[in-house]
């Protein structure tokens, strides 16, 4: 084999999802891009869980009382538990979603363009997002 | 030859892509300031939220009209965010049609559900 075809990088014309995405290194910017779609895509999925919180919560007396049992002891066969953790996952989409969309909107009226700045701009996203939601899954499964 | 980027770009067509940036964007920054409305509104409660002070967010007039163009805001971004996923990864027209129909029967049921919760409040 020749130094060159030794050499040869492997190139990414049409990622197929099988066999390039394992192998394909997405620069940090580009991994906040993507969790954006799949954060956005979850909350679209979760958006009855979401209005049944708000109808439960909001609408009476009783049917509040209703909301707060399903995260203590369940709902129907479905535990406690299992809806505090969907209810974590929407809560980090959310955030994830937001601060993705901040500084989306921020580089539009910035043109702040660089490399440099997609990833500590994509980097203070994560923190925020991450973080926030650590802080209140913590607080969701009563840990403080 | 003369310069057709940038600010200098000859405008044409019928503004389809033009029309779903800017409602993105539009709709962004209400879900946004909405978020921070309510979070203000839930950080200076003093002691627990119980049903009341919950519900209470919501009695003015003016929550429920900004609630229910919120709920709006929130249905139309989504439509735009879902359809360029479809645009994206669902390449054949038929499944995108198919993938589209079902998107916009979903979200304005969602949406329609969340209204009728505001109205009777």
């Amino acid at each position: 084999m020749t130094e060159l075809a030794k050499k040869k990088r492997p190139e990414f014309r049409n990622l197929n999802l099988f066999s390039d995405v394992r192998t394909y290194r997405l620069p940090l910017a580009g991994f906040i891009s993507i969790l954006h779609r799949v954060s956005g895509m979850r909350m679209c999925i979760l958006l009855p869980l979401g209005i049944w919180m708000f109808d439960t919560s909001v609408s009476a007396e009783i049917s509040f009382g209703r909301f707060s049992a399903a995260f203590n002891v369940g709902l129907g066969f479905v535990p406690g538990w299992f809806i505090k953790l969907v209810t974590l996952a929407l809560i980090w989409a959310y955030l994830h979603h937001l601060a993705a969309g901040v500084r989306h909107l921020y580089l539009d009226v910035s043109h702040k363009t660089t490399k440099d700045f997609g990833r500590q701009s994509a980097v203070a996203t994560l923190v925020f997002s991450i973080g926030l939601t650590l802080i209140l899954g913590a607080k969701l499964f009563g840990l403080y | 030859m003369a310069v057709t980027y940038g600010s200098k770009r000859t405008v044409v067509g019928a503004h389809y892509g033009w029309r779903d940036f800017v409602v993105q964007r539009i709709t962004a920054i209400l879900l946004l300031a909405f978020t921070l409305l309510l979070l203000a509104q839930l950080l200076f409660t003093k002691g627990p939220i119980g049903y009341d002070t919950w519900a209470g967010i919501f009695s003015p007039q003016w929550m429920k009209a900004l609630t229910f163009s919120v709920i709006v805001a929130l249905i139309w971004h989504a439509w735009v965010g879902v359809c360029s996923v479809w645009y994206d990864y669902a390449k054949p027209a038929g499944l995108r049609l198919v993938l589209q129909a079902l998107s916009a029967i979903w979200l304005v049921s969602c949406g329609g559900w969340a209204v009728q919760v505001l109205w009777r409040l």
